[in-house]
């Protein structure tokens, strides 16, 4: 006892702090006690992290960036803007409202932009991005790629006929590219394994020939690259012919050029003048009515910016119109119902899983441990078991010919003949995951009222409450919680079904789950499917919130 | 359980109303599936009625009255409705000896509190028949799909013959069919590759995460809580069409690693949740005694902490195996042909409607869940006692 006042305590410090209030208390090491503490409490922050990092990360790359990916594709349009670029800017200065036709200059940046996407075969992707909002876009695309050669082939053919030197791949890659670049090019061979020697123009020519070189340039990047071959030996393609004699009846003083083949240059631009000629707007007019329509040219421009609303547009059943957003008409309506459908669906499963949940967890709370472990059995069995074993069982006793309509037929209540329709409805879809859903209903809730006490009741049964009235009052309030809790957790899961819906839904019975799968795999609008699901997101995250807010996600509890 | 009431034997007049009403009711069914609603009616409540009398006014023994009552029930049976009208008729006769003695000697009284009124009592009974149709909702559809799986011919529903228990109703030709066909086999191999090498992904690093997030002061615990349970909230389908798209983009889609990747992803939040429940009973001082004794942080996770969370980790792992094995929308999108899973063949079967060899890989994957089911239970207990909590 005596050692006791000698012997330091915890409040040693504190008495020392008081008595000398010199400085800073101290730890064992000498630094102050202050920041020897932070640094322990950082440290350990430090550690908590690095265990966390590794997790944080994965989950991160493979979970977190797929759904960024996704409601960034949602927005995304860059293909309009890729494939058209000349077009686009073209189309900046069309008033589309007036009801006028574009003019000649955007036909001609249309012909460039279609017939270069069409060598690179990437008019028909454009075509049926651009067919989701008109339809027949596509079909108009697949059918311009083939003929706009006809355009430009009205002059290769004239060029050609005046001299056949013209028809010559080398005759052009002379006058274009630059000395350097021929010899190259020449002599490259393709067993080199590198690509052909990128085309260098000659000097001036650009400035000579602007639209024939850019169009050359585009051509033999496409022959060097796409093809692998050498551009300096390949006949270039029936646009360039179009852009050459452009450029010769622009007025392109050809006498200064005084390169290769300048006789043949200045022989050119003299007969180019008596060319018979086609103007662009004919070429397409030629190719489908449908180009010289107003509609086409305004769905381009509508849907030339990089970013577009259109798909979340779209899934409201709105569509971009050159007057702004509009309600679809209302037979193409289909998404806001089907929204609904999902919403309405959804709640009644919620309502039934709460009807049927609650007595089952209210007696399992309330019966002896060992009977009440041997029932929940019964609950965590189907819990437990393939989402696609139950959903068969319910195909297997739903059906017409089922075990359900057998034994009700057995027993005489329906006549065989008129076997009752339950599967490839409403109902069958909510039957069957009103009993897949269950479950995740009762665990909550019989959490929860294990830990109401059975006294309460029977206290409020002796002070006079009906039967009714001590439930109601008294322990109903008390289980809220757990509803609450087991119904955001069932809607939460409902509301983003697939595979019970499709299965069991038939059409009646689809989620707007089923529509995202079909716009991905079937219809190939991953756009739609991006913003139909960034929808479905938005809800599911304000419920999870509510949930977090309500449970705690730490609270969330299995099996 | 002990009786909380003393039970007298109750009169006529209450038990043979009781007992005709049953019988009226059981008989309308009968009646119906015979051809006449009405006859059924009057002679099940008429039967029941005349029974309940005889019991009482002979006071006839128990035991041999009720064997009687299930012979003659079955032998009734099988006159109106052949071997599953016996069953059938059988199980009634159970019934019926069971109700007459048990209205009759008031033992429904025994176990609930003496100061109930009769009306709380009958509440008493029916809820229980309530909840107890629920369970049956619960648990027949599975139940139907095991003696299904053993049909002899290609239906989804029972066989006449089936119902005779004739043994020419019921093969194994379905689970011939399971085993032998290379395309069960090969969705089979698939996905007993796939789920185990994703429980391992999401079990190691969900279980050091786990770890990180139970020490006392975590920064933005919430936010890193919230994005790592992510992927149990977010609808499958939503993840499902963002990993396509994603995976698409760096060229993970149509592989096995893809799918393996994305179904890890998907069972972290189960390994967070029961294993960050585990940590919550462990006492930080154990590691801090460890440390104290010489034994380095390594030592000290695989020496005292792994033993004891061990069955949270055990049944986290067991959540995010069952979780990839039963997968089918994410593998739908992310993988191609050659990752088809299980789920996924089945999936196609039902929907194109194949044959039912889909009810004997149902019935495999029942008897495999009530394998796990057990297996989760067992260490839930232990990690309950271990821990000095009451089971149950």
């Amino acid at each position: 006892m005596s050692n006791a006042s000698e012997a330091p305590t915890p409040d040693d410090g504190l008495r020392l702090m008081e008595s000398a209030d010199t400085g800073p208390v101290l730890a064992a090491d000498g630094t102050p006690l202050k920041r020897s503490l932070g640094r322990a409490l950082r440290r350990q922050k430090l550690r908590a992290l690095m265990l966390i990092a590794p997790l944080l990360l994965f989950v991160l790359l493979t979970f977190i960036a797929p759904i960024a990916d996704m409601l960034f594709r949602s927005v995304e349009n860059q293909i309009v803007s890729d494939t058209l670029p000349r077009t686009v800017v073209a189309l900046k200065d069309w008033d589309s409202t007036s009801g006028e036709l574009p003019s000649e200059q955007i036909y001609e940046a249309a012909y460039y932009d279609i017939f270069i996407a069409a060598e690179r075969k990437l008019h028909t992707r454009l075509g049926s991005r651009l067919n989701y909002e008109l339809t027949g876009a596509s079909s108009l695309f697949r059918k311009s790629g083939r003929g706009l050669d006809d355009i430009g082939e009205v002059y290769q053919d004239q060029f050609e006929d005046l001299n056949k030197a013209w028809k010559d791949g080398e005759t052009w890659a002379q006058v274009m590219g630059s000395d350097a670049w021929l010899s190259e090019a020449n002599s490259w061979g393709k067993s080199s394994g590198k690509l052909a020697p990128a085309l260098e123009l000659r000097d001036g020519i650009a400035e000579l020939l602007p639209k024939t070189a850019e169009s050359y340039s585009s051509f033999a990047n496409f022959v060097r690259v796409d093809d692998g071959d050498n551009p300096a030996s390949e006949d270039p393609w029936s646009l360039v012919y179009a852009a050459l004699w452009q450029d010769l009846t622009s007025g392109a003083d050809v006498s200064a050029y005084s390169g290769p083949n300048a006789d043949l240059l200045q022989e050119a631009a003299s007969a180019a003048q008596d060319f018979e000629s086609i103007s662009f707007t004919d070429g397409f007019a030629e190719i489908d009515e449908d180009w010289v329509d107003t509609p086409i040219w305004q769905t381009i421009k509508t849907y030339s910016p990089k970013y577009t609303s259109g798909y979340f547009l779209n899934s409201v059943d709105m569509k971009k119109t050159p007057d702004g957003p509009a309600l679809r008409d209302e037979d193409q309506r289909i998404y806001g119902l089907l929204f609904k459908r999902t919403m309405f669906m959804s709640l009644v499963i919620t309502i039934s899983c709460i009807m049927l949940g609650y007595p089952v967890a209210w007696i399992l709370a309330n019966l002896p441990a060992r009977t009440a472990n041997l029932l929940m059995i019964l609950v965590l069995l189907p819990f437990w078991t393939s989402l696609l074993v139950r959903t068969s069982a319910w195909k297997v006793m739903l059906q017409q010919q089922g075990v359900i309509n057998d034994v009700l037929v057995w027993l005489g209540l329906v006549g065989d003949g008129d076997r009752l329709v339950m599967i490839n409805n409403q109902f069958g879809t909510i039957v069957a995951m009103t009993h897949i859903l269950l479950p995740f209903m009762i665990l909550p809730l019989y959490s929860v009222m294990q830990t109401i006490p059975q006294t309460y009741l029977r206290a409020a049964k002796s002070l006079g409450a009906t039967n009714w009235t001590a439930f109601w009052r008294v322990y109903f309030p008390q289980s809220v919680p757990g509803i609450g809790a087991g119904s955001i957790l069932v809607f939460i899961l409902a509301i983003g079904y697939y595979i019970t819906p499709e299965i069991v839904g038939g059409t009646t019975g689809t989620f707007i789950s089923n529509r995202i799968a079909y716009h991905i795999s079937s219809s190939l609008n991953w756009g739609l499917a991006a913003a139909l699901g960034a929808i479905l997101l938005a809800v599911v995250l304000i419920l999870y919130w509510a949930y977090d807010k309500i449970v705690g996600i730490d609270n969330v509890k299995l099996g | 359980m002990v009786a909380l009431t003393p039970i007298s034997r109750k009169p006529i007049s209450f038990v043979a109303p009781v007992m005709a009403a049953a019988g009226a009711f059981f008989g309308i069914f009968i009646g119906t599936a015979n051809g006449s609603t009405l006859l059924g009616f009057l002679i099940g409540g008429a039967l029941l009625a005349v029974i309940a009398v005889a019991i009482m006014k002979m006071d006839l023994p128990e035991k041999p009255v009720r064997w009687g009552l299930i012979v003659a029930f079955a032998v009734l049976g099988f006159s109106l409705g052949g071997i599953p009208g016996a069953v059938v008729g059988a199980a009634f006769g159970w019934f019926t000896g069971w109700f007459a003695y048990w209205l009759f000697e008031g033992r429904y009284r025994a176990k609930v509190a003496p100061y109930l009124t009769s009306g709380q009592v009958l509440w008493h009974f029916a809820f229980r028949v309530i909840c107890g149709a629920i369970f049956i909702f619960l648990i027949t559809p599975i139940l139907v799909v095991m003696p299904l799986s053993f049909n002899a011919e290609d239906f989804f529903t029972f066989t006449p013959e089936m119902l005779r228990f004739d043994p020419d109703g019921y093969s194994l030709k379905h689970y011939r069919d399971f085993f032998t066909s290379d395309a069960w086999q090969q969705s089979l191999w698939n996905s007993v590759t796939i789920a185990p090498m994703a429980t391992i992904l999401s079990v190691g690093f969900g279980t050091l995460a786990a770890i990180g997030l139970s020490q006392p002061h975590v920064p933005f615990r919430r936010a890193i809580m919230a994005i790592l349970i992510s992927p149990m909230i977010v609808p499958l389908i939503i993840s499902a069409a963002g990993m396509y798209f994603f995976y698409s983009r760096i060229g993970l889609q149509g592989t096995y690693l893809g799918v393996v990747l994305a179904h890890a992803a998907l069972g972290i939040p189960f390994v967070i949740i029961t294993v960050t429940a585990t940590l919550v009973g462990f006492d930080n001082s154990l590691t801090r005694a460890a440390a104290n004794m010489g034994a380095d942080p390594v030592t000290t996770f695989f020496r005292v902490q792994m033993p004891l969370i061990l069955p949270g980790v055990i049944s986290g792992g067991l959540f995010a195996f069952i979780t990839s094995f039963d997968e089918v929308v994410v593998v739908l999108f992310v993988g191609s042909a050659s990752q088809k899973t299980l789920p996924w063949q089945m999936f196609i079967g039902l929907r194109e409607q194949i044959s039912p060899t889909i009810l004997a890989v149902a019935t495999i994957l029942v008897v495999i869940s009530v394998c796990l089911l057990t297996v989760v239970e067992m260490l839930r207990r232990r990690s309950e006692r271990l821990r000095g909590m009451s089971p149950g």
